[in-house]
C-alpha cells in the first residue's frame, strides 16, 4: 500500500544513473585498444602496464602511508574528544567545534591549511598530509564513538566507580571495550576518507610526494591511458571486497555475541 | 583526590589533546584566513599588513560576482535534482524488506568507494563527442564542457549524500501515521503532503546542505568537466592560491563560501526545530 | 449490518485466520477477544483495508467492503498507539478527515468544537500531541474517528496503553460516547475485563477461529470450549467422562454438573470459584493460601489426584486458614460440562 508506480522511476534511473560510469570504467579496463570510446576486444594488458607504472604505485604507497598514519592519529584524538564531549562538558561550542572539520568545505579546510603552514614554515610533505588528514578524520571518529555513548550505559562507568577503580582505569577496562565497535567504525571511516581525499592532499602536499588522487588528477588533466580504467576497477574490487568482508566480521561478531 | 580534581583532570586529559589540536590546525588557520581578507597582495605574492577593504569591494565587483552567482546556480541545480532523484530513492528503499534494504543502501554508497576523480573523468567519456551518449543515440550533442555537464557530475558525485540522511529521516516515520492518514480519507498524494513531506523535512534539509555545500565549493568537477570555460568560486579560489598567489583575496573568497555555509546551516537547524 | 463470511488469511505456514464468520449488528458494541497472536487483529487490519484476506467475503450493508481502497471504507480505525499526527495540533488532527472529506471550513470548525467538547478536551484544541498525557491522546484519537461520523468504529486495544484508574473513566467514557452518538463499535483486546465490561456480544478468538460468539454472562456461565472456559474469568476446570449428572473424575469421582446429553465422552467441568463453598459433603482437600482483595478472600484448596489448587472465592473475611482441612461443593447446575477437543 502507498508505493505508487511512478516513483520506481527516479528509483532505477538513480541506480542506472550511479553505475553507467562505472560500466563504462570497467568493461574499457579490458579494452584491447586504446581508444576509450571503441572497443576492440579482451585484453588484460592495462592491468598490466598499471602495476608498471612508477608514479601511480609510488602515489599508493604514499596514500597508504598517509591513510594508516593519519586514522591513527584521527582514531585516538577523535575517541578522547568523543568521551570528554559526552562525559566530561555540557559545552555546545565544543560539540560544534568538534564537528566543525567535517562540516566545512575541505577548500576552505585546504587553504586554511597552506596558509597556516606557509606561517609557521612547515615543510609540506606526507607529513603534512597526515596532519591535515588527521583534522577531519577525527571530527569523524568522534561523530561516531558520540552516537555510541550515547547509547551505551553510564551506569557501568559509575558502578566501576562505586567499585573503586580511579577515571582511567574506568576508562580503559569499562568504556573501551564497551565502545569498541565505534571505535573500529569510527577507524574505518577516517581510513576510507582519506584514502580518496583530493582537495586537502592537493593544497597541503609535496610536488614530489603525490597521494594517489593527485596522481590520478594529473593523469585525468593533461593525458589519459586506458591503464586508469584498470586502475578504477581494481579500487572498485577492493572497495566491494572490503564491505564484503566488514559484513561478515559483524555477523560473526554478533553470532559470538549472542553466546 | 577529591572529586572535584578528578573531574577536573578527566576533562583535561580527554577533551585537552582533541581541542589543542583542533584549536591548531583548525582554528588559528581560519583566524589567519579572516585575518588575510583584510590585507593586500605583494608585487610578488607575499602579504602587505596594511589594512585594506578592496577584497570586499572586489568581490561585489560585477565580474565576480557573476562567479558566485554562477556558482550558487550549479549547486541549486545539483541540489533540486538530488532531491528528485534522491527522495523517491530513499523512499522505496525504506519500504524494501530488511535484506534488500542493506543491498540498497550499500550499493548507493559503493560507487563512492571508487576514485572520485576517477568517476568524473569517466563522465568525460560519456558525456564527449563519440562518447557512449552521443552513439547510442546516434547524435552529435555538445553534451560535455558546459553547465549541464558539470551538474550531471556534482550530482553524480553527492547524489549519495542526499539519499542517506532523507533515508534516515524516512526510516523513523511511525508507518502508522500513514495508516490512519488513509483511514481517515485522504489520498496517497494528500497524505504524502501533509503527513510524511512535513514530518521528513529535516531530513530534507540535512540532505540539502550535504549537497550544496560541496557544490558550491568544488573546483575539480568545474576544471574537469566544465573544461574551465565557467568559473566558480572553487575554481577562482583555486586560481588565486595556486597561480595568482593573491591569498588575500582568495581568503575573501573563501569567507564568502563559509558564509553560505553558515546561512545554510542556520536555515536547516530551523526547519529542524519546526518539525 | 457488517457480515464477515469465511475470511482467511495464511502469512506463509501461519494461518492467522481460519474460515472467521460473525455478524455484527448495527448499533452494537462488539469485542474480538483472544490472547496475542489470535487473529483478531489481523482480522481488524482487513476490515480497515491494511490487509487483504485470502479467502472469504465482508460486506458492510450489503455492499462488498474489500472492493473499496482503504481510504474510501465508511470505516474508522483507533490505532493502539492512537498514530496521531505530531506536527499538527488537537484541533488540526481532528478536523484532517473531515478535510479529506472536503466538508466545508465553517462545518469543520462547528464539528471539530463539538466533539473536543464531547470528550472534555475543549482547552487543549491548540496543543501538540507531544504535550498532552496518554488518557488525553487517546480521547484525542476517538474524536479523530468519530467526528466522521463512520458507520463502524474499529478501536484497537483501546485501553491497553492507560493505567488502571484512568482505564476504568474511560471504559465508561466509550460506552457513553457509543450510546450518545449510535455508531458501532468493534473493539480489539486481548483483556477479557475489558471485554466483559464494554461489549454487547464478544467473540472469543483462538489460533485464528472464532470459538463462540455470545454476550458477556452467556460466555462467562456456559463456556462451550474448553480454551473459552479457561480464558475468561478464572475457572476450575477438571477432566474426566460424563456420566449422567456430573463428570466422573479418576481418583475424585463423580463431581456434580450439567451439560449436553454427552454421557461416555471425555469432557471438562468447568466450575467458577465464587460458585464453590466450603461445605459439610464433597471434595476433600487442604487450605494452600488465603488472600483477601476486592472485598473478598481467595481461596486456593489442594486436592489430591489434582496438580492445580482449586480457588474458592467467597464475600468477606474468610473463616479458615492455610493447612485447615475443608470439603469443598458446589450446584450441579452452576458447574457446566464442556465437550473436550
Amino acid at each position: 500500500m502507498g508505493k505508487p508506480r511512478f516513483l520506481y522511476v527516479p528509483f532505477w534511473l538513480t541506480y542506472v544513473f550511479l553505475y553507467a560510469p562505472i560500466l563504462v570504467l570497467v568493461v574499457m579496463s579490458f579494452n584491447a585498444g586504446r581508444s576509450p570510446y571503441v572497443y576492440e576486444g579482451f585484453s588484460l594488458k592495462w592491468y598490466g602496464v598499471l602495476a608498471e607504472d612508477d608514479k601511480i604505485m609510488q602515489g599508493l604507497v604514499n596514500t597508504l602511508i598517509v591513510a594508516a598514519a593519519s586514522t591513527v592519529l584521527a582514531t585516538v584524538l577523535g575517541t578522547l574528544l568523543a568521551v570528554g564531549l559526552a562525559r566530561h562538558t555540557r559545552s555546545k561550542l565544543l560539540d560544534a567545534l568538534g564537528l566543525m572539520p567535517a562540516i566545512l568545505p575541505d577548500l576552505v579546510l585546504a587553504i586554511g591549511l597552506l596558509v597556516f603552514y606557509d606561517v609557521v614554515k612547515f615543510s609540506l610533505g606526507l607529513h603534512s598530509v597526515i596532519l591535515s588528514h588527521a583534522l577531519f578524520g577525527m571530527a569523524f571518529v568522534a561523530a561516531v564513538v558520540r552516537t555510541r555513548l550515547t547509547h551505551a550505559d553510564s551506569s557501568l562507568e559509575e558502578a566501576s566507580r562505586d567499585l573503586g577503580a580511579g577515571p582511567v582505569t574506568t576508562f580503559v577496562r569499562v568504556t573501551l571495550p564497551q565502545l569498541a565497535p565505534g571505535i573500529v567504525a569510527g577507524a574505518l571511516l577516517a581510513f576510507t576518507l582519506s584514502i580518496d581525499e583530493f582537495v586537502i592532499a592537493f593544497f597541503t602536499a609535496a610536488p614530489t610526494e603525490p597521494t594517489l588522487p593527485i596522481v590520478i588528477y594529473s593523469m585525468v588533466r593533461f593525458g589519459v591511458t586506458p591503464e586508469i580504467n584498470a586502475l578504477a576497477s581494481i579500487l572498485l574490487l577492493v572497495s566491494f571486497t572490503v564491505v564484503i568482508v566488514a559484513q561478515r566480521m559483524t555477523k560473526i561478531g554478533e553470532i559470538r555475541a549472542q553466546d | 583526590m577529591s572529586p572535584g580534581w578528578g573531574r577536573r583532570l578527566g576533562a583535561f586529559v580527554f577533551l585537552g589533546p582533541g581541542v589543542a589540536y583542533l584549536a591548531v590546525l583548525l582554528l588559528a588557520p581560519l583566524a589567519l584566513i579572516l585575518s588575510y581578507t583584510v590585507f593586500r597582495r605583494g608585487r610578488f605574492g607575499g602579504i602587505v599588513y596594511e589594512f585594506t577593504t578592496e577584497n570586499f569591494s572586489r568581490l561585489l565587483d560585477p565580474l565576480y560576482l557573476n562567479v558566485v552567482l554562477v556558482s550558487i546556480k550549479l549547486a541549486t541545480l545539483t541540489t533540486v535534482f538530488a532531491l528528485l532523484l534522491g527522495y523517491p530513492t530513499a523512499y522505496l528503499i525504506a519500504r524494501l524488506p530488511r535484506t534488500w534494504k542493506t543491498i540498497a543502501l550499500v550499493a548507493i554508497v559503493l560507487p563512492f568507494w571508487t576514485n572520485f576523480i576517477i568517476r568524473v573523468y569517466a563522465w568525460t567519456i560519456l558525456l564527449s563527442g563519440p562518447g557512449l551518449i552521443n552513439s547510442a543515440l546516434g547524435t552529435q550533442f555538445e553534451l560535455l564542457y558546459n553547465q549541464g555537464a558539470m551538474v550531471t557530475g556534482l550530482l553524480y558525485s553527492y547524489l549519495p549524500l542526499m539519499v542517506l540522511p532523507l533515508y534516515a529521516a524516512i526510516e523513523k516515520l511511525d508507518p502508522q501515521l500513514r495508516e490512519a492518514s488513509a483511514n481517515l480519507g485522504a489520498s496517497a498524494f494528500t497524505t504524502f503532503r501533509r503527513v510524511t513531506l512535513p514530518l521528513t523535512l529535516p531530513g530534507v534539509a540535512t540532505g540539502c546542505v550535504f549537497v550544496f555545500v560541496p557544490s558550491f565549493g568544488n573546483f575539480v568537477i568545474p576544471e574537469i568537466l566544465g573544461g574551465g570555460r565557467s568559473a566558480t568560486v572553487g575554481t577562482l579560489i583555486r586560481t588565486e592560491f595556486l597561480q595568482s598567489r593573491d591569498w588575500p583575496f582568495g581568503s575573501a573568497l573563501s569567507l564568502a563560501v563559509i558564509l553560505v555555509l553558515v546561512v545554510l546551516l542556520v536555515i536547516q537547524s530551523w526547519v529542524s526545530r519546526r518539525g | 449490518m457488517l457480515k464477515i463470511d469465511g475470511v482467511t488469511r495464511r502469512f506463509g505456514d501461519v494461518t492467522a485466520l481460519d474460515n472467521v464468520s460473525l455478524e455484527i449488528e448495527q448499533g452494537e458494541f462488539f469485542a474480538l477477544l483472544g490472547p496475542s497472536g489470535c487473529g483478531k487483529t489481523t482480522l481488524l487490519r482487513i476490515l480497515a483495508g491494511f490487509e487483504t484476506p485470502d479467502e472469504g467475503t465482508v460486506t458492510l450493508d450489503g455492499e462488498d467492503l474489500l472492493s473499496m481502497a482503504p481510504n474510501r471504507r465508511p470505516i474508522n480505525l483507533m490505532f493502539q498507539s492512537y498514530a496521531l499526527f505530531p506536527h499538527m495540533t488537537v484541533a488540526k488532527n481532528i478536523a484532517y478527515g473531515l478535510e479529506q472529506e472536503k466538508v466545508g471550513k465553517a462545518e469543520i470548525k462547528q464539528r471539530v468544537g463539538e466533539v473536543l467538547e464531547t470528550i472534555g478536551l475543549g482547552e487543549m484544541a491548540s496543543r501538540k500531541p507531544g504535550q498532552l498525557s496518554g488518557g488525553q491522546r487517546q480521547r484525542v484519537a476517538l474524536a479523530r474517528a468519530i467526528v466522521k461520523r463512520p458507520r463502524l468504529l474499529l478501536l484497537d486495544e483501546p485501553l491497553s496503553a492507560l493505567d488502571k484508574k484512568v482505564r476504568a473513566g474511560m471504559q465508561l467514557e466509550l460506552k457513553r460516547l457509543q450510546n450518545e452518538v449510535g455508531i458501532t463499535f468493534v473493539v480489539v483486546t486481548h483483556d477479557q475485563e475489558e471485554a466483559m465490561s464494554l461489549a454487547d456480544r464478544i467473540a472469543v478468538f483462538e489460533s485464528g477461529r472464532v470459538r463462540q460468539v455470545d454476550e458477556p454472562v452467556e460466555l462467562y456461565e456456559r463456556p462451550r470450549t474448553p480454551f473459552v472456559a479457561d480464558f475468561v474469568g478464572a475457572n476450575n476446570l477438571f477432566e474426566g467422562t460424563a456420566v449422567p449428572g456430573g463428570l466422573d473424575v479418576p481418583d475424585l469421582g463423580v463431581l456434580p454438573g450439567e451439560g449436553t446429553e454427552l454421557a461416555g465422552v471425555k469432557a471438562l467441568l468447568a466450575v467458577r470459584p465464587e460458585n464453590v463453598r466450603l461445605a459439610d459433603r464433597g471434595l476433600l482437600g487442604t487450605v494452600l493460601d488465603v488472600s483477601f482483595y476486592g472485598g473478598i478472600s481467595h481461596i486456593a484448596v489442594t486436592v489430591e489426584g489434582r496438580d492445580k489448587p482449586v480457588l474458592v472465592a467467597q464475600q468477606g473475611a474468610a473463616k479458615v486458614e492455610a493447612g485447615a482441612q475443608v470439603r469443598l461443593g458446589w450446584d450441579a447446575h452452576d458447574a457446566v460440562l464442556i465437550q473436550e477437543g
